[in-house]
């Protein structure tokens, strides 16, 4: 039996080349499927990880009562952040501005929302990943902005040395900073008195970024403003924060991908199922003429799964190198709905999403070529010699 | 038998192939019209209604905030027929995911303005007695299940109250409707004195911006540069654009994204429709030896050859509609959870025309190379096959 099987499959994979013109149809098809699957998901992927990258487990951000999403419409007085910094549980506190401004993007000259932070020196200790590769650091009390790796990427005239103009003042760029690829590299960074005063906001800031004594301790800082409710502040885990943002985009992106996928997919498994029922037609007296020698049903029906599930298996490896090499590492930028900033992310074409792109691409070779698979063994022996 | 009739049962000849190549190609123009459906509202939408009309914003950001005093001296400017104001809200109704736009307005004027916008006279009357009042889109209203007279409670994120609570509440007074041709973003309106009178002082007087009708629509332009060169020099400059153009520069924003899935997407359609071109061919040339008899039966060469040219390019109009029909209904299923994202998603007569364009020239490219050969049997070779 086993012999068998090996028999008709070698044979029939052996005389794949002649169908070529065909089987190409399943191919492209299937390879079409397993490209827009990948490259969909690792957007979706590219995006969460930008975000994510920026939560630190031991970090948090203190907000103003009821926005616990967003730091531009958080507002907090210079009485709370005082107060904030005092607390047990907190070991570092930093206030910081965070607000946008209209610059035009490289890639279409439309102006877009770029975050701007406004932070004090303890804002760099908080976040130990930033680091400055080129220029220096701004000097507090001036206008001088330091910018993010892909803030400089993405948007028109942000390059060290370069003047810019933030409402009505013109910043210096003194100084561009990486953070691991994460979501803060598309901000802007200045003094934060400065910002405060080029963005007529005295003495407010938007928000608090704090290091916890351990994870543990938001808890009981938690705890301390409930039982206060007249400062009206709020707290959440940084980690907590920054998916609270990448979840809808992610979501959308994720299901647009596997909903389009779907529909395609229906479209190549009709066009699978297609060829390899005229696969099985152009074979019948071939598998007639084996059923006649002695073979059983079983090695023909594997033998056509077989052809189909290769033939996938070659679209899928295609769709899925053609979403690597054109979309891996590719950057692209785009509004964040809850900071109201653009974030710029690289697509992220993770051996998870390969393996699934391929799975996809097996599972469509399979609903392809199980009827006609079928349809084979059932060929009426006699009927199919007489070539009717 | 009538030539359609003799048409339809040919291409019933092959049941199984047949529905194979018609479902591969209702699932191309399924996608096809999802596909446009959402290019067009990351294009920032179909045109959209007020051509006379102008949105002022403030020239830095549109985060900003202008003061409302900035209205009086909008309305000397030569060419302006009528100007009102809204204001970002934020907010939120129970909970974040029930998402929609909250405006502050002065009730007449922002009706006055927005023509587009049907209320029932009674209704903005009440509307701009009653300082707690609101108006909803009736949709929004029917998908809240809200009744006249109901009270909405609205946590405020942005906006402080006075008292120190975050708590708006406002009274259901009527509903209004969009014109149905026009792809207008509907808001939920209250009153913008009362707005005005409760939030805390330092934000007094502060709106997002202006609307502006201008009295000539050629002088567009003009207006808008006189409106801005008047306020270039205060603490609050602004930037004055057509609505067509302030909503597709905030469209721009999304950016990148709408690109790629738009040409990721388009090269995948064509991929499916070549898919489906190859295999409805290699189905017809398989049938040619049945042409022969038909030839036998006394049918010229011609009336062949437009049979089959007839029946490919049913198969994929047939396969276009029930594809446009199918994105239709998906569109009315998904639209409306994807509205705060990209606006109003639905297809437009242009993606209609369109596909239907599409899949008259994809049948006959499909049917042209088999009609050919069609023509040119010879039927005693043919027959002898």
């Amino acid at each position: 039996m086993l012999t068998q099987i090996a028999q008709i499959t070698l044979m029939n994979l052996r005389n794949l080349p002649g169908r070529l013109g065909r089987s190409s149809v399943i191919v492209v098809g299937i390879g079409g499927v397993v490209t827009v699957l990948t490259a969909l998901l690792a957007m979706a992927a590219g995006f969460s990880a930008t975000l994510d990258r920026a939560g630190s487990p031991d970090r948090a951000i203190v907000l103003r009562g009821g926005s616990s999403a967003a730091e531009l419409s958080s507002t907090i007085d210079l009485q709370r952040s005082q107060y904030v910094a005092t607390l047990d549980g907190i070991r570092l506190a930093s206030g910081e501005l965070y607000t946008v401004a209209d610059i035009p993007k490289r890639a279409n000259l439309l102006p877009s929302n770029v975050a701007v932070r406004g932070v004090e020196q303890a804002a760099f200790e908080i976040r130990p990943e930033l680091r400055i590769v080129e220029g220096r650091n701004f000097t507090p009390g001036r206008n001088e902005l330091i910018a993010g790796r892909s803030a400089s990427a993405e948007f028109l005239g942000i390059e060290l040395g370069a003047t810019v103009q933030l409402r009505q003042s013109e910043w210096q760029i003194v100084g561009i900073f990486e953070a691991e690829g994460s979501a803060y590299e598309s901000e802007l960074w200045a003094d934060l008195a400065s910002a405060q005063s080029a963005f007529r906001r005295f003495s407010l800031i938007s928000s608090m970024r704090v290091v916890l004594a351990s994870p543990e301790a938001i808890e009981s800082v938690r705890g301390e403003f409930e039982v206060n409710p007249a400062v009206d502040l709020s707290i959440v885990a940084e980690e907590e924060f920054f998916r609270n943002q990448s979840e809808f985009l992610t979501a959308l992106i994720t299901g647009f991908g596997y909903g389009v996928a779907m529909i395609m997919a229906v479209g190549a498994m009709f066009a699978a199922l297609n060829t390899m029922y005229a696969a099985v037609s152009a074979r019948t007296a071939e598998i007639a003429t084996l059923r006649a020698l002695g073979f059983g049903a079983t090695p023909v029906v594997i033998s056509v799964l077989v052809e189909s599930l290769a033939l996938a298996l070659v679209g899928g490896a295609l769709g899925a190198a053609a979403a690597w090499f054109s979309f891996n590492g590719h950057s692209v930028s785009t509004l964040n709905q809850v900071s109201f900033s653009q974030v710029a992310f690289d697509f992220a074409v993770s051996p998870g999403i390969l393996a699934t792109g391929i799975v996809w691409a097996l599972a469509l070779g399979l609903a392809g070529g199980l009827f006609p698979a079928l349809q084979a063994a059932r060929l009426p022996i006699t009927r199919a010699l007489r070539g009717d | 038998m009538s030539t359609f009739g003799l048409v339809w049962a040919n291409l019933f000849r092959h049941r199984a192939r047949t529905l194979l190549a018609l479902f591969s190609i209702i699932a191309a123009f399924l996608l096809f019209g999802l596909l446009r459906a959402v290019a067009v509202a990351f294009d920032g939408g179909a045109a959209v209604a007020g051509v006379d009309r102008l949105i002022v914003s403030p020239k830095f950001s549109i985060i900003d905030g202008l003061p409302v005093s900035h209205q009086a001296q909008i309305e000397s400017v030569p060419g302006v027929a009528a100007a009102t104001h809204a204001t970002w809200f934020g907010g939120t109704y129970q909970t974040p995911a029930n998402f929609f736009v909250k405006y502050p307005v002065a009730p007449r004027e922002f009706f006055d303005l927005h023509d587009e916008y049907i209320i029932d006279p009674a209704q903005l009357e009440t509307f701009e007695r009653i300082r707690t009042a609101a108006v909803a889109p009736e949709e929004l209203a029917a998908e809240y299940g809200w009744q006249i007279g109901d009270r909405i409670p609205i946590e405020g994120d942005i906006w402080l109250r006075k008292d120190g609570s975050r708590l708006w509440e406002f009274e259901l007074v009527g509903t209004y409707r969009v014109r149905d041709d026009e792809n207008a973003f509907a808001a939920f309106l209250f009153h913008y004195d009362y707005f005005d009178e409760a939030r805390i002082a330092q934000t007094e007087g502060i709106v997002s911006n202006f609307v502006v009708r201008v009295a000539d629509p050629e002088r567009a332009a003009e207006v808008s540069a006189q409106i801005d060169a008047r306020f270039e020099n205060s603490t609050n400059p602004t930037r004055t654009a057509t609505e067509d153009e302030a909503s597709r520069q905030f469209a721009a924003q999304i950016g990148d994204i709408g690109l790629i899935m738009n040409s990721i997407l388009s090269a995948v359609f064509f991929t499916i429709l070549l898919l489906t071109a190859n295999t409805m061919a290699q189905a017809l040339r398989e049938r040619i030896p049945e042409l022969a008899v038909l030839k036998t039966l006394g049918f010229s060469d011609h009336r062949v050859a437009a049979l089959v040219l007839f029946e490919s390019t049913l198969l994929c109009v047939l396969g276009g509609v029930i594809g446009i029909a199918l994105a239709w209904l998906a569109l009315g299923a998904i639209g409306p959870s994807l509205q705060a994202l990209l606006g109003r998603i639905e297809l437009t007569a242009a993606t209609m025309l369109g596909a239907l364009g599409i899949a008259v020239l994809l049948g006959i490219v499909v049917g042209l190379g088999p009609a050919l050969s069609a023509r040119r049997l010879q039927v005693v070779e043919a027959l002898r096959r």
